[in-house]
């Protein structure tokens, strides 16, 4: 930011329209979904193309929730209810155990523990969908196939190495006197943890929780085979499925696409701050 | 008697201070074990076995080798697997070269830089689904936005098949991973030339070198770190592109776009042939483990070489 060079006014005004290009690129595709989610199905097949909504409609998301007289397509409700219901237990659960295992590898030595942390982050490696497949055969015996609480559990293993890795890190940025001179004064190590260092590490536990819910949220390789019907499908499986339909319903699509981004946009933005320095910690200090 | 001692000794350690560490970190281990080691183990004794889910008994069906020796003398794998790996390279290093780019440029302007960074978290909010679907759409060849703007443009006067070309389809796959993923690279390297200590650039400029050295010897040492951690990061889930692939080509037309992990569960599910699919599997592990450990490799190297210079 600083200006150690003085620039040309050309050199001004070319970073300023290569800035202009990338960030054309990078809105005009997500855009231009959530325009087609707000508008009539006539509109999108036009020729020549529409490219301003003239008739903009909330036709599509009362169509996606069954509130339209038009034919419904898929339970997109029940979608969104499972889809939230995983999410939020996996993620919670996932902190909890994650968070214990971070504050152990930030405060404690113990024999095995490098290669401990190295195990954790290598069963982070694997590919969802390389996983899927024993997940499947084992999943189908236990009976665990097409219900949340299977989901549930393949999520939380996804998310635990990624919230120790991060909570290691801002568990490490708190200063261990701090921790110390509460023992001093009386408090036990459990006490301790609570009264003086959770407090402290509580905005980088809410950057991991919100980390681990928009992995669960936007997850597709594992659910698409371990769930099966209403009963466990998630939306990014309902955006899957309507795409495979007999008709392509373009318009409600978009919608479905504008319901799975909202929250994702809403707690991204909440979040943006402590995930880069979450994500910058780890590695450089 | 031994066993008893033996127990006595487990609950001791148990209660001495030197298990805690260990029992803050047993529910963590007993996740990854059940949902993670016991299925990888699960699909490597399948991998040795003639498992089709038609036929539950296969599953005991030791075969030794002969499903990697059948890969290996399998074409559509080695195309597959060659595609799979020409896509994660042109990926990451264009991926890499671009976020490069965009964190200079945006370094460079000094009103707004707030909103033009969050901007480029956009594509990091999207699941890897939608940014397929979203792709599929633009791409569409009756419908899509590409298309839409350059008839209205001129420049065409049939519609361009982007997603029905083979060729096309490749370019208009990696052109949805770039879109995806190289906000990380921007984001990362962003962090980084803002952490860049002023003094040694100025005390190189007072002695005569040109920005292009500057550049050269000291903002890019600088940012190789943040360089490995962005790429590490992205290795871990380079499989996140199976999402997308599979909404947008699933591998079509005619396997051109095909993968190694959309054929993976082509196989697997769609042909029930699940120990040929987790023989696949496996391969697609080693790849990706390759790749994180490589790059964690230089990242680990980066960072005491930056502790020595410093």
């Amino acid at each position: 930011m600083s200006q150690l060079t003085i620039e040309k006014p050309w050199q001004r005004w070319s970073i300023r329209f290569g800035v202009f290009v990338a960030m054309a690129i990078l809105t005009i595709p997500g855009l231009w979904v959530v325009l087609t989610a707000f508008r009539p199905n006539i509109e999108v097949l036009a020729r020549p193309a529409v490219w301003i909504p003239q008739n903009p409609t909330l036709d599509n998301f009362a169509r996606l929730f069954g509130l339209s007289s038009e034919q419904q397509g898929l339970p997109v409700a029940q979608y969104f209810i499972n889809s939230l219901v995983i999410s939020i237990t996996s993620t919670l659960v996932a902190v909890a155990i994650g968070m214990a295992g971070g504050y152990a590898f930030a405060r404690f030595r113990f024999p095995g523990k490098g290669g401990l942390f190295l195990a954790f982050m290598l069963s982070r490696t694997v590919p969802g969908v390389a996983l899927s497949l024993p997940l499947f055969i084992i999943w189908a015996r236990l009976g665990l196939i097409d219900t949340s609480f299977g989901l549930i559990l393949v999520y939380l293993a996804v998310n635990i190495p990624f919230t120790i890795w991060l909570t290691d890190g801002f568990f490490r940025q708190i200063p261990v006197d701090l921790s110390e001179a509460a023992q001093i004064d009386g408090c036990t190590r459990w006490q301790a943890f609570w009264k003086v260092e959770f407090p402290l590490a509580r905005s980088g536990l809410a950057s991991a929780a919100i980390f681990a819910f928009l992995t669960s949220w936007n997850e597709y390789a594992l659910a698409s085979q371990l769930t099966r019907t209403t009963a466990s499908k998630t939306m990014p499986v309902g955006l899957m499925d309507f795409t495979a339909q007999f008709t392509v319903d373009w318009t409600g699509m978009s919608a479905m696409a504008v319901l799975i981004i909202i929250p994702a946009l809403v707690l991204t933005f909440v979040v943006q701050k402590h995930l880069i320095a979450g994500l910058t910690f780890g590695g450089v200090k | 008697m031994p066993h008893d001692k033996g127990r006595n000794r487990i609950g001791a350690f148990m209660r001495s201070p030197a298990a805690t560490p260990y029992l803050l970190l047993l529910p963590a281990a007993l996740v990854i074990l059940s949902v993670v080691l016991l299925p990888l183990l699960v699909s490597f004794w399948t991998s040795f076995t003639s498992y089709n889910l038609t036929r539950p008994a296969t599953l005991f069906n030791f075969i030794g080798l002969r499903n990697y020796q059948r890969l290996m003398g399998n074409t559509d794998f080695w195309w597959a697997f060659g595609r799979t790996i020409i896509f994660i390279t042109i990926a990451l290093n264009l991926e890499m070269l671009l976020g490069l780019g965009l964190a200079l440029l945006v370094n460079k302007i000094t009103w707004g830089q707030r909103t033009l960074r969050t901007i480029m978290m956009f594509p990091m909010m999207f699941s890897p689904i939608l940014v397929g679907f979203q792709f599929k759409y633009v791409f569409n060849d009756s419908i899509g936005l590409v298309n839409n703007a350059l008839f209205d443009l001129g420049l065409i006067k049939q519609p361009i098949a982007w997603l029905v070309d083979g060729n096309l389809a490749n370019f208009s796959i990696i052109f949805a991973e770039i879109w995806m993923s190289t906000s990380i690279f921007a984001i990362l390297l962003l962090a980084g030339l803002m952490a860049l200590p002023k003094e040694p650039i100025e005390a190189a400029r007072v002695d005569g070198c040109n920005p292009l050295q500057v550049f050269r010897h000291i903002t890019l040492p600088f940012l190789m770190p943040f360089v490995y951690i962005a790429m590490t990061i992205r290795s871990l889930d380079v499989a996140r592109a199976y999402d997308m692939v599979r909404i947008m080509t699933n591998g079509g037309p005619a396997g051109r776009t095909e993968l190694i992990w959309t054929l993976m569960t082509r196989t697997g599910y769609q042909n029930s042939q699940m120990g040929m699919a987790n023989a696949m599997g496996y391969v697609s592990i080693i790849l990706s483990i390759v790749f994180t450990f490589y790059f964690y490799k230089k990242l680990v190297s980066a960072r005491t070489f930056m502790g020595g210079a410093q």
